[in-house]
């Protein structure tokens, strides 16, 4: 009861914790620079490959290549936002080495205090490589007659307003997952292992390596209702025209029920592995 | 009715624990041993509005838990604790909030940030009302000379200067219980000077209660007029430094500078009952003395017959020697407390 109380009334606290850590987190300038390069050279790679894919199948596919080159590029220039790749590194040093309990003098909430900063930590760096990402794939190709290879706006403004809007509800998807990775350290000594494990499974579940699509018709019921195509999948296909912007609807309602049962699961995490932390010691 | 209630506070932690080597981990994935440590054997005190108390014992003694647990990051495994009407790990959020904690080991202020951010970020967790904010952090500012400090990201500060800045952070939301833990560890001497002057005025202007935990008894000595020892998990000692010094020991020390030529090397030779030689460098000898058996001033007299003195002075033992006394005899009952011939170094 107290603690809700208190998170309520608490909001400006959040919000200058995720500002600090957001300002901060933008000057890692040669990492987004590096990113930046990487992202574009897989980038580039998954287009070919699916260039090469479509112009030897025969059959009708799901999505056009145009659609799903433009899915590809959205997703190498979202990626740090809506691919919890890894859980917050200080948070789990410092479950590691037992200063963890230091926060708890603190009077914030715990989850929140840490979701905060994953939030920051999902939003910060894309700020850095999306918008270069974004200019290469929409505009620089075209002008190189690389049309086959470029990000195509949107045929709506309609469908451009809702797939920025399910947007919003993968990042925090995102930084929900993100604090399941940070607390698995509460539970495992060295966390390294959900920590690789996971992390696999969202980047083939989301659509980052294969557009959902264009998976096999009889995995669909199972893409649609597990919790990773509202990070990437979903938004996307906003965006390039599989799914209409009436959709939206549904988008939303899938991502806000994981969102809910995420949260609620880390915040029992969090309050199980406080509890162990103030009666075992740190 | 007293700021701070502890009573019979106990604490137990279990320890897991397997035979060394190759074979002993084996065992340990099947059976497991755990070991119970008592932390704190119970532990009671109580400390009025106002009050600035030592809080001092051994490595491993029991210090830390017990602030961990007033602080409520920690919960007992059994035993009360009031502190202005609140149970620590029952009201953590509302107890945090009305309390600053200091650790000599880490910085609760922000790595990466400049230090002025690190304190606008505090003031919004602690909801530190702006008009309050500025009052106070412009008079922390001028206590603890942080102006130059303020841009500084807190990576790039000398630990003296993170210290005072330490200080800052722990009060910018004008809490009226402090919890020192070490706040003097590894600082030179004038930054231990300036964080001392900085306690005591800030106990005596604003009645902070405070509790101290510190290795250096000169810090105790500036402070304290109350020390609580612990040693072992439970409270061996609770009273004034005099209280202590008279508990423990009553010897006292007389150092004598001898006009020099008077020894011709030798040890000084001194066959009175209750005096004993602590050392001798030179012309300058330290005696110590029982006052029970021979008072300072028959003492001075019978060495001014013997030798030419070009200057004495009687003073207490340092605290550290009553302290490791004390902890010597908390290890093994059975030795003298008052210190017999051998005793009192």
């Amino acid at each position: 009861m107290e603690e809700s109380k208190q998170l309520a009334c608490n909001l400006s606290a959040y919000r200058s914790l995720f500002v600090a850590r957001f300002v901060l987190l933008l000057q890692y300038r040669t990492a987004a620079l590096a990113g930046i390069a990487t992202q574009l050279f897989w980038g580039l790679i998954k287009v070919m490959v699916l260039a090469a894919f479509f112009s030897s199948s025969a059959e009708a596919q799901p999505m056009t290549l145009s659609q799903a080159v433009s899915y590809v590029w959205l997703g190498q220039a979202l990626l740090v936002a809506v691919v919890p790749w890894s859980g917050d590194r200080e948070i789990q040093a410092m479950i590691r080495s037992g200063a963890v309990g230091y926060d708890l003098l603190r009077p914030t909430d715990l989850y929140s205090f840490w979701l905060t900063r994953a939030l920051a930590m999902r939003t910060a760096p894309v700020v850095l490589r999306a918008l270069p990402l974004l200019t290469i794939s929409l505009l620089l190709f075209p002008t190189l007659e690389l049309n086959e290879w470029a990000l195509a706006v949107p045929d709506s403004a309609a469908a451009l307003i809702a797939f920025l809007l399910a947007l919003i509800g993968a990042i925090v998807l995102s930084a929900a997952l993100t604090m399941l990775l940070t607390v698995s350290m509460l539970w495992t000594i060295s966390g390294e292992g959900i920590n690789h494990l996971f992390p696999t499974l969202i980047i083939v579940f989301s659509g980052m390596i294969i557009p959902l699509p264009l998976f096999p018709d009889w995995m669909q019921p199972l893409l649609a209702v597990l919790p990773f195509s509202g990070l990437l999948d979903q938004p996307f296909c906003l965006f390039v025209g599989s799914l209409p912007p009436s959709a939206l609807g549904q988008v939303l309602t899938h991502q806000a029920i994981w969102i809910s049962i995420i949260i609620l699961f880390g915040r029992w995490l969090v309050k199980r592995g406080v509890q162990r932390l103030v009666i075992q010691g740190g | 009715m007293p700021h701070i209630v502890v009573e019979d506070l106990r604490k137990t932690f279990w320890v897991a624990e397997h035979a060394p080597g190759l074979w002993g981990a084996v065992r340990g994935l099947v059976r497991r041993n755990t070991r119970a440590v008592e932390a704190l054997k119970g532990v009671s005190f109580s400390l009025e509005r106002g009050e600035l108390v030592g809080y001092i014992g051994p490595n491993g003694a029991g210090k830390s838990t017990t602030i961990k647990i007033l602080s409520g990051i920690l919960v007992p495994s059994s035993g009360r604790c009031r502190i202005d009407g609140r149970t620590p790990w029952h009201d953590r959020i509302s107890h945090v909030a009305r309390i600053g904690v200091v650790f000599g080991q880490r910085t609760q202020l922000w790595w990466d940030l400049p230090v002025i951010e690190s304190f606008a970020l505090l003031r919004d967790i602690y909801r530190v009302p702006p008009a309050v904010y500025r009052q106070t952090c412009s008079e922390l500012i001028e206590l603890l000379e942080l102006e130059p400090l303020l841009v500084t990201p807190v990576r790039q500060l000398s630990l003296g200067q993170r210290m005072r800045c330490d200080f800052a952070a722990a009060l910018l939301h004008r809490p009226d219980i402090l919890f020192l833990d070490e706040p003097t560890i590894g600082l030179d001497a004038v930054s231990k000077l300036a964080v001392r002057k900085f306690i005591k005025a800030l106990n005596q202007t604003q009645q902070v209660t405070t509790i101290l935990t510190t290795h250096d008894m000169d810090d105790i000595e500036a402070l304290c007029d109350r020390v609580i020892i612990i040693g072992g998990g439970e409270i061996l000692c609770d009273g004034s430094l005099a209280q202590l010094r008279s508990q423990v020991s009553s010897r006292r020390h007389l150092r004598i500078d001898l006009q020099p030529g008077q020894l011709g090397g030798q040890l000084l030779r001194f066959p009175v009952a209750g005096v004993n030689l602590l050392n001798q460098v030179g012309d300058s000898v330290t005696l110590a003395f029982d006052p029970r058996q021979i008072s300072a001033a028959a003492l001075i007299h019978r060495i001014t017959e013997h030798y030419d003195v070009a200057d004495l002075f009687v003073e207490n033992p340092p605290i550290e020697e009553i302290v490791a006394e004390l902890y010597a005899n908390e290890r093994d009952p059975q030795r003298e407390t008052t210190g017999g011939e051998n005793g009192g170094v």
